[in-house]
């Protein structure tokens, strides 16, 4: 097999990730249009959960992973609760604010605690490992994120098309003032829905240390990223924040691999390509 | 009846357009730095450029309801513009200024093709996208730009001949404030002008806007080209008072810093951008002399204050107890 | 030229600031990124300064040497010299230190030249920036130190053809000519070579590419960070194996932090670096243990900066009697020579740059921990890339 398809598989991988740590973001957007530009923080919070779980009270690395997503989850749900419902009728610009702050703050915080190195996790050896399959290799660990992420976005979907709470998540994100006038309480389902959202970019933390790395400045690094994605594929839809991952990974991986001069240039030239093609995003209702 | 209300829309500009004490007050304050601490003086042509780009992005965000996440970008092509022109030889500061805001603003015209026909979200992305690509661009044009290392061999000759820029920044400071006020004395211009209603109109309802007969997007176009050589003419006097330029003049920090510093200070007032870089830049002095490694944590704090306590920034506040005070009987 | 008069008489005026050794102070203003993504190379470096001060005390002849830490938050050369100028005007600094990144440090050589300031460069790693004052010394490196040497040793060792890749910006750039110099000059040839972006997290394609050139060895030019490890786990990923493809680099893809995150997959790279904290030296031996001591972590390439650096500021001082002109401080640097935790190192008399021994290691498992294990050694390298000064 040409050694492209095995770049273009850890280009799936990467894509995977971006949209474990998108698709929250894209559907409280879509859902409140709260910008919550500390999407990312709560990513970190889960990345270093998982750190302190490891390194420090010597968990193995599966058992942490649900323990990030709670994490961030009851960490969003304070912090919407007590504090963000006050701006959702505000202005764009001062949730813009408010939330830089939030991120700025978790980043000296997290340096303060953990320090500025990168933070390094064992991961048992037959995750490091790789499968030797008809001439190209294949991560374990990249397998192992393809199959979570997949199998969590079969649950999301299933959840939104097939539930009663999938039903109500679809109507506020459609049309939130008829979704309250039919006795939809939105406010709830919107503080369940950014629980939910913020603890899966806790999850992708959490599974980004072993092919990322992880340091305070992650917050920031990757809300670029995230918001290249959700504008991409359409606020509000799992779906397109995963067709967008996809077609942003791999075309990034393809375009370094054939042009390695085009660099970093291909994936903003594509975003912008595609939001002038479609402003609303691939999926995008608005 | 009739004259009466021809003459309306014009007196309503008129009596906008009076220079209110305030701002009177203001403007002799930029001048206290020089007596009372001469100290921070370099500090205070760096607050006076961040406010001059601070303003030239209220004109498109607070004034029209453009969103940009990109700004920089034409922050950075007058900054290198400005550098390039002295590098080559030709150090006049005024001239150089005159050629960045040109190649600024050609470079906005060019690009105000695409900003004007979205909004929202993609607009924000689009003009994010820009301005990252712009970035990788100058990286890979090292050998314009000088890349990583930033552009070497800029050298301003003294203003009018006799103004050299001196270690104190007493030169600095007096050429980035008159920059400052006297494009600030043409964008008040323009603001209270007709044209600057009809910019104030798309803002609010974009879509009207067409059937009163007034074209959005030369409107548009026309503005956001304005704004972009104030940014250049801003990009460039960091260029000359500082001597160097280097990527980041064009990055994302830049643009990110010059949006937040507009909406502490409070958009759609003109003065918004300047109070804005004033604090935050101010405050990120302090905070990081007090606690170098930490001081993120401080500035955060600080815009969660802005924001809870003075939503529609600090201006927006002060018009508020302004009022408040005023209404007592 | 009568601009520099007016301009120096000016100075001159306003230096009412008078210098603070007047009075029984020196006072040193480090200009660094104490925050931000380069703020871990900076802290390091801020330790180096901490622990020479600690052992040796901070008073000097009578007088007390006092630091000023300014933070420059990254790559920002206009507030690396607002900086530079107010710790000078502001709070009256006789020497300027610290400068991790060479644009800052550029910037920061403008104010050293124009103020007539002593300044040492704690880190910046381009040729030039030496060039760019005629009061500034370095103590760190430079990358063409590093890497030609490395080049010329890569062809020695037996390799004939290497693809090399490096990192889109100004030091990942020099790596690239400086060790594509190197090793051609040796003889060797270069079968291809690439550059990945700045902030790249997916080394799959590039490496790729790399593995269908089929060289001897692939040459990585890498800044510190997440991106050292990813290299190492993806070599492994796509079956290169360092033990049949040598893999060669500059110190920061082996650094400890990344050895720790990226495990085994590290055995077998080859790197050139000027120092590393399990570098068998007595004086290095108390250097870790009192670095670890007091700061809980161990020291790094970016420590010892900090730390030779004061060491020169000490020596000189000690030279001078005292004096913080800089001209005085210049001279008495020049030609320094010392053993330093990393191993002998000197001053160049002309150059005003560092002059060290470059360590070939490899990365080998010693009990339980990966360590760089020096075998190989290039003594009294010189930056070979200077140009003529310009000041």
């Amino acid at each position: 097999m040409p050694p492209v398809f095995g770049v273009l598989f850890d280009g799936f991988a990467y894509g995977m990730l971006l949209f474990l740590l998108s698709v929250g973001l894209s559907v409280t957007l879509g859902m409140m249009n709260f910008v919550n530009l500390a999407h990312c923080s709560f990513a970190m919070l889960g990345g270093y959960v998982t750190v302190t779980l490891m390194n420090a009270l010597g968990w193995p690395f599966f058992a942490t992973l649900p323990v990030a997503f709670c994490a961030a989850a009851a960490a969003s749900g304070i912090l919407e609760r007590a504090f963000f419902r006050r701006f959702y009728n505000g202005g764009e610009l001062e949730q813009c604010l408010l939330t830089i702050g939030i991120v700025f703050v978790s980043i000296a915080a997290i340096a303060y605690i953990y320090g500025t190195d990168q933070q390094p996790v064992q991961l048992p050896n037959y995750l490091r490992a790789s499968l030797h399959v008809a001439g190209l290799s294949f991560s374990v660990y990249r397998l192992f994120l393809i199959g979570i992420a997949l199998m969590i976005t079969v649950l999301l979907v299933v959840t939104i098309e097939n539930t009663r709470f999938g039903a109500r998540v679809r109507a506020a994100v459609n049309n939130q003032r008829m979704a309250r006038g039919l006795g939809i309480d939105v406010d709830r389902l919107f503080a369940i829905t950014f629980a939910l959202g913020s603890g899966l970019a806790g999850l992708g933390g959490a599974l980004a240390i072993e092919m990322v790395g992880l340091d305070p400045s992650f917050a920031l690094t990757y809300l670029i990223y995230v918001l290249v994605v959700v504008s991409v594929g359409g606020l509000g839809s799992i779906s397109g924040s995963f067709a967008a991952a996809m077609v942003l990974g791999v075309s990034d991986i393809a375009g370094k691999y054939y042009v390695p001069a085009i660099g970093s240039f291909l994936i903003y030239l594509v975003m912008i390509v595609l939001i002038m093609w479609r402003p609303a995003g691939l999926f995008g209702r608005r | 009846m009739a004259a009466e209300t021809i003459a309306g829309p014009h007196e309503f500009l008129h009596a906008q357009a009076r220079w209110h004490w305030g701002e009177i007050v203001f403007w002799l304050g930029t001048l206290l730095p020089f007596v009372l601490v001469p100290d921070y003086l370099v500090l205070a042509s760096q607050v006076a450029i961040a406010a001059l780009f601070a303003l030239s992005l209220d004109l498109i965000l607070g004034f029209c309801g453009i969103v940009s996440l990109g700004h920089a970008a034409y922050f950075g092509v007058g900054a290198y513009t400005a550098g390039l022109v002295s590098k080559w030889g030709w150090g006049e500061p005024l001239t150089g200024l005159a050629t960045a805001a040109f190649a600024a603003g050609l470079f906005g015209y060019a690009t105000s093709f695409v900003v004007a026909r979205f909004r929202h979200l993609a607009l924000i992305m689009i003009t994010l996208g820009l301005g990252l690509v712009l970035q990788e661009a100058a990286n890979s044009a090292s050998w314009l730009t000088g890349g990583f290392d930033g552009l070497q061999g800029i050298h301003t000759w003294p203003i009018f001949g006799v103004l050299h820029f001196d270690l104190y920044g007493y030169t600095a400071y007096g050429y980035a404030l008159a920059a400052l006020f006297l494009i600030f004395l043409l964008a008040r211009r323009l603001i209270h002008s007709p044209f600057g209603l009809a910019l104030r109109g798309i803002r609010e309802n974009g879509q009207r806007m067409p059937a009163i007969g007034a074209s959005t997007h030369s409107h548009i176009r026309t503005v956001y080209t304005i704004a972009a050589m104030i940014a250049g003419i801003a990009g460039a006097l960091l260029a000359q008072t500082t001597e160097t330029v280097s990527l980041e003049a064009l990055g994302f920090q830049r643009s990110a810093d010059v949006l937040v510093m507009l909406i502490v200070g409070g958009t759609g007032r003109l003065y918004g951008g300047l109070v804005g870089a004033a604090v935050y830049m101010v405050a990120r002095d302090q905070f990081s002399g007090l606690n170098p490694q930490y001081w993120y944590f401080w500035i955060g704090l600080l815009l969660i204050a802005v924001v809870t306590l003075l939503p529609d920034g600090i201006l927006g506040g002060l018009t508020l107890v302004a009022r408040r005070w005023r209404a007592k009987p | 030229m009568r601009g520099c008069i007016v301009a120096i008489a000016a100075i001159a005026a306003a230096s009412q600031a008078a210098p603070a050794a007047a009075q029984g102070t020196i006072k040193v203003g480090v200009v660094m990124s104490f925050s931000g993504q380069f703020a871990d190379p900076g802290i390091q470096i801020d330790n180096g300064i901490k622990l020479y001060m600690k052992q040796h005390g901070d008073r000097f002849a009578g007088k007390k040497i006092e630091i000023i830490r300014k933070d420059n938050g990254g790559i920002a050369p206009d507030v690396a010299k607002r900086l530079s100028q107010e710790v000078i005007v502001r709070d009256g600094a006789d020497i300027l230190a610290g400068y991790d990144l060479t644009p800052n440090a550029l910037a920061g050589a403008d104010v050293s030249a124009q103020a007539k300031r002593f300044m040492v460069d704690m880190n910046a790693a381009t040729s030039i920036v030496t060039t760019k004052s005629p009061y500034m010394v370095r103590t760190s490196f430079t990358v063409p130190q590093l890497n030609e040497p490395l080049g010329g040793w890569a062809y020695k060792s037996g390799l004939r053809k290497i693809y090399t890749l490096v990192s889109d910006f100004g030091p990942g750039r020099d790596g690239e000519a400086a060790f594509q110099k190197g090793f051609k000059d040796a003889g060797g040839e270069i079968v291809g070579a690439a550059r990945y972006p700045v902030a790249n997290q997916e080394f799959g394609p590039f490496l790729q590419r790399a593995k269908d050139a089929a060289p001897d060895a692939i040459y990585i030019w890498v800044p510190g960070g997440p991106q050292p490890a990813i290299i190492a786990k993806t070599l492994k990923e796509l079956g290169i194996d360092p033990a049949k493809t040598k893999i060669l680099s500059q110190c920061e893809l082996t650094q400890e932090e990344a050895l720790k995150s990226m495990g085994d997959a590290g055995l077998g790279i080859i790197t050139g670096c000027h120092y590393d904290y399990k570098h068998n030296s007595r004086m290095n031996k108390d250097f870790v243990g009192d670095y670890r001591a007091e700061f809980k972590r161990d020291p790094d390439m970016f420590s010892v900066g900090g730390y030779d650096g004061m060491h020169v500021i000490y020596e000189a001082l000690k030279k001078t009697n005292g004096s913080t002109d800089a001209a005085a401080l210049v001279a008495a640097a020049e030609g320094m020579s010392w053993e330093s935790p990393r191993g002998p190192m000197s001053i160049n008399a002309l150059t005003r740059d560092v002059v060290q021994t470059v360590y070939i290691r490899r990365v080998e498992k010693v009990g339980v921990e990966l360590v760089n294990v020096e075998f190989d050694k290039i003594d009294n390298v010189k930056d070979p890339f200077k140009g003529p000064p310009q000041h």
